[in-house]
């Protein structure tokens, strides 16, 4: 090759590189756990969603501003309360190229409705789905359902063929460990594809050229990078590495903002942190008593007042949580500011009111925690620890990662253990129905009352609003009163990116990488 | 009595090793640093009033004090305070006591496997001999801190979680020791081979008497020289390796945190401007494997000229 050839080529390799460096915008984004499982029917647990949720579509979808609007479906109507018609746009591909009809979308209800999906809980009041004809689908509940519309936008449509080829017909059974090609792959209608997959080290999403929607975004590749460790995680932000953290640690906000080309953006999250008692149990798992102290209210009441709520918001989340006294927050259908009102923080009434239950000396419990999930997880429970020890309740604790913790809570082994719980249907019925009806999926403490589960029915079925406050209300006192669980704080979530990342913080911390761009 | 003590005490002064510590400043700078090191350590009770290992008595309020000589400090937190509100200085010390128990635990094992091993090897030869030496280059290539991590992986497979955190620090001795046995097996192994052809060692076989009492009466005073050198410097290593693995999080349980685990809980507080966690714990761990390195270069210098 002649020296002016070679030249040439050089030139025109360094054009090419250019240019594709010029329009190749990629967004590296870290948080401290992963996505559990890509079946969008399998767990029910924000960062899942906030995964499934680039890829997955649903009937209806909230937009930035957290409002209900269209998606797959461009209108809907009910005929009579119990009888729902959407239809469907007509111009949707999934990402392997194949049409989107109404046999998808009739599949994916049915399919998160079956025992394995975790998402059963959502639609419990339909009771039949039906293709009326290609882009029309009728949805007929058992009673009439008011936040039918907000329980949908959590059901992520699938491909029914690509369903049967791939054995994925149904969800994923991840509580009893199995692993599917759905867990692993995923196939949706939504904005980004994922054309790579390693479990808890990266993965990678695409745009998605067939997407049906108005591109607003400039994003051809997201790259999940999941760091456990906050202060590794901030490092690789400062550093450049990563360009977004959707869970910046709230000892490190102050540095990163100092950082020139960093920025940090804050919002109170839809989310609440509490502790579990299992109020069922004979005997406590972890415990010496040969009892379970759990089962007097004066005891979850002790600990309720043993711990100082102050002292964990202002040295452990460092200001940035809000003192819960209910599992929800404002914004919820049935948040009162009455409601989220903290019994006081005092040590002499609660070693008292423990010394009244017949535990003078306290008793000894395992407190079980995330360690890779909500802000400062394992810092809240070795404080709790602390505060417990002031009573007398001698608390060991046993931090772990999420997935482990959440599977072994679902099966039934936890006496005391941390969970935060969101609401992404803004309405009270989504905390009743996982958290205190009896035998719910999540009612881990294993509450029990029939004048609540009376109430969840009326929340279910009725349509007079003023009526179905009402049982919501009711509710919150009931279990309030008998501290069913024993609440934290409301999360306060930061986000903290490099300042030409643009990615629109969401009070549910799910981003929506559809509505961002890099500059 | 006396005059047994006093001879004692001359023979000390009047020997060689006397001689050459009190003619070598690093030697006395690092032996009076260990010293009051292992004091506080073992004696950490009459040292600090805290005891951060009974979450009962801190208060989070105190947590993230910064050191006493600092604008915000407070005089009863001389190191100021971690997360918790537990005093820097107590839980390095109460740290440290960890540490040191699974270095000397865990040197001692290696000492004792690998010289038991090493001087029958050199002593009967042979067959048992290769097999011997063959075990111990295999086990130098595979990098200690490896080791350590499968030692405690598979510890961690077969004990139950509960057990788990009581039988953390055998485990971790366990570790560290099988790592370092091949370092006392070859140094012994050379040595008893030295001495095995010397007089004394065949006048007592000639005399009948039996293998083990030449090899341990006889031979193994006469090699635990080098073997005391390379214990020595093995004790820096182990309290490295201690460290390692509690940093990497497979080592203690963070209830009873040793110098390691202090240092990674420390590390989230890096960026934050809290340095004082994760600094203290780390200087001091330094400090420590610093003088027992020159320690043991001074013993090897002096004990063992050949070493070098």
């Amino acid at each position: 090759m002649k020296p002016k050839n070679l030249l040439r080529t050089l030139l025109a390799f360094l054009f090419v590189f250019a240019s594709t460096q010029a329009f190749a915008k990629t967004i590296k984004w870290s948080m401290q756990g992963d996505s559990l499982t890509l079946d969008p029917h399998a767990q029910n647990e924000g960062p899942t969603t906030q995964v499934s949720r680039q890829i997955y579509e649903a009937l209806v979808t909230r937009g930035l501003d957290m409002s209900i609007g269209p998606q797959l479906a461009t209108k809907w109507k009910a005929v009579d309360p119990n009888t729902w018609y959407f239809f469907l746009r007509e111009d949707v591909k999934f990402s392997n190229g194949q049409k989107m009809t109404s046999e998808d979308v009739v599949f994916s209800i049915l399919r998160a409705k079956q025992p394995t999906s975790d998402f059963k809980e959502y639609i419990s009041t339909v009771s039949g789905v039906k293709a009326i004809d290609d882009y029309t689908v009728q949805i007929k509940t058992s009673k009439p359902n008011p936040i039918l519309l907000n329980q949908l936008s959590n059901i992520f449509i699938m491909s029914k063929q690509w369903s049967n080829e791939n054995f994925a017909v149904v969800p994923q059974n991840w509580d009893a460990g199995q692993e599917t090609f759905s867990a692993t792959n995923a196939m949706g209608t939504g904005p980004f594809k994922i054309t790579l997959r390693e479990p808890n080290t990266k993965t990678v999403f695409k745009k998605n050229n067939k997407w049906w929607g108005n591109v607003e975004h400039n994003i051809t590749e997201i790259q999940l990078l999941p760091i456990k460790n906050a202060a590794t995680r901030v490092a690789a932000l400062l550093s450049g590495e990563i360009d977004l953290v959707t869970d910046a640690p709230v000892q490190d906000l102050a540095r990163i903002t100092a950082s020139a080309g960093h920025k940090v953006e804050s919002t109170p999250q839809m989310r609440t942190i509490f502790l579990g008692m299992d109020q069922a149990a004979d005997k406590l798992r972890s415990g010496n008593t040969g009892d379970n102290p759990f089962k007097k209210k004066e005891v979850r009441q002790a600990l309720y007042q043993a711990i100082d709520i102050e002292a964990i918001k202002k040295k452990v989340m460092r200001g940035l949580s809000e003192p819960a006294g209910i599992i929800t927050f404002p914004g919820v259908t049935g948040y009162t500011k009455a409601l989220d009102k903290r019994l006081p923080y005092d040590v002499d009434a609660a070693k008292k009111l423990l010394a009244d239950a017949g535990y003078p000396n306290g008793f000894d419990v395992e407190l079980r925690c995330p360690n890779d999930r909500y802000v400062n997880d394992e810092a809240i429970c070795t404080a709790v620890v602390g505060m417990l020890g002031k009573i007398g309740v001698n608390v060991n604790l046993f931090a772990q990662t999420k997935s482990k913790h959440f599977k072994e809570l679902k099966d039934d082994q936890g006496d005391f253990y941390m969970l935060g719980w969101g609401v992404p249907t803004l309405d009270s019925h989504y905390v009743f129905h996982y958290l205190y009806e009896t035998d719910a999926s999540w009612n881990k403490v294993n509450f029990s009352d029939a004048d609540v589960d009376a109430a969840i029915r009326v929340m279910e079925g009725e349509v007079d609003l003023d009526k179905r406050n009402a049982a919501i209300a009711k509710a919150w006192k009931i279990v309030r009163d008998n501290i069913a669980y024993l609440p934290l704080h409301h999360q306060v979530i930061s986000w903290a990116s490099k300042t030409n990342v643009n990615v629109p913080i969401r009070p549910n911390n799910e981003p929506l990488f559809r509505f961002s761009s890099v500059n | 009595m006396d005059s047994k003590n006093l001879t004692l005490f001359n023979r000390i002064k009047d020997s060689d090793i006397y001689f050459s510590f009190i003619k070598s400043p690093t030697a006395i700078v690092s032996t009076v640093t260990l010293i009051i090191i292992f004091f506080c350590s073992f004696f950490v009770e009459l040292v600090t009033p805290y005891n951060p290992f009974d979450p009962s008595s801190l208060s989070l309020m105190d947590a993230f004090t910064p050191p006493s000589w600092t604008e915000d400090g407070l005089a009863k937190f001389i190191l100021g305070t971690d997360g918790q509100g537990r005093d820097m200085l107590a839980t390095i010390l109460y740290g440290s006591r960890i540490s040191l128990i699974v270095g000397f635990s865990a040197v001692i094992f290696a000492l004792v496997l690998g010289v038991s091993l090493g001087l029958t090897a050199g002593y009967f030869g042979g067959k048992y001999e290769m097999v011997v030496m063959r075990l111990t280059d295999v086990q130098l290539t595979v990098p200690s801190i490896l080791m350590a991590l499968l030692v405690d992986g598979i510890a961690r497979g077969i004990i139950s979680r509960e057990l788990h955190d009581e039988m953390a620090i055998y485990v971790l001795i366990f570790a560290i020791g099988i790592s370092e046995w091949p370092q006392f097996a070859r140094v012994s192994r050379a040595a008893t081979l030295v001495e095995k052809n010397k007089d004394y060692v065949s006048a007592s076989t000639i005399i009948g008497v039996s293998n083990l009492i030449i090899m341990f009466k006889h031979i193994l005073p006469n090699i635990l020289r080098p073997v005391l050198v390379i214990g020595t410097i093995g004790l820096a290593l182990a309290i490295i390796a201690e460290a390692t693995l509690s940093f990497l999080g497979v080592g203690v349980p963070p209830t009873t945190p040793s110098l390691g685990t202090l240092i990674r809980l420390g590390n989230d507080f890096l960026f934050s401007g809290e340095w004082w966690i994760t600094f203290f714990p780390a200087i001091f761990l330094v400090i420590l494997a610093f003088s027992i390195n020159l320690l043991g270069d001074w013993m090897r210098d002096t004990l063992n000229p050949k070493l070098n």
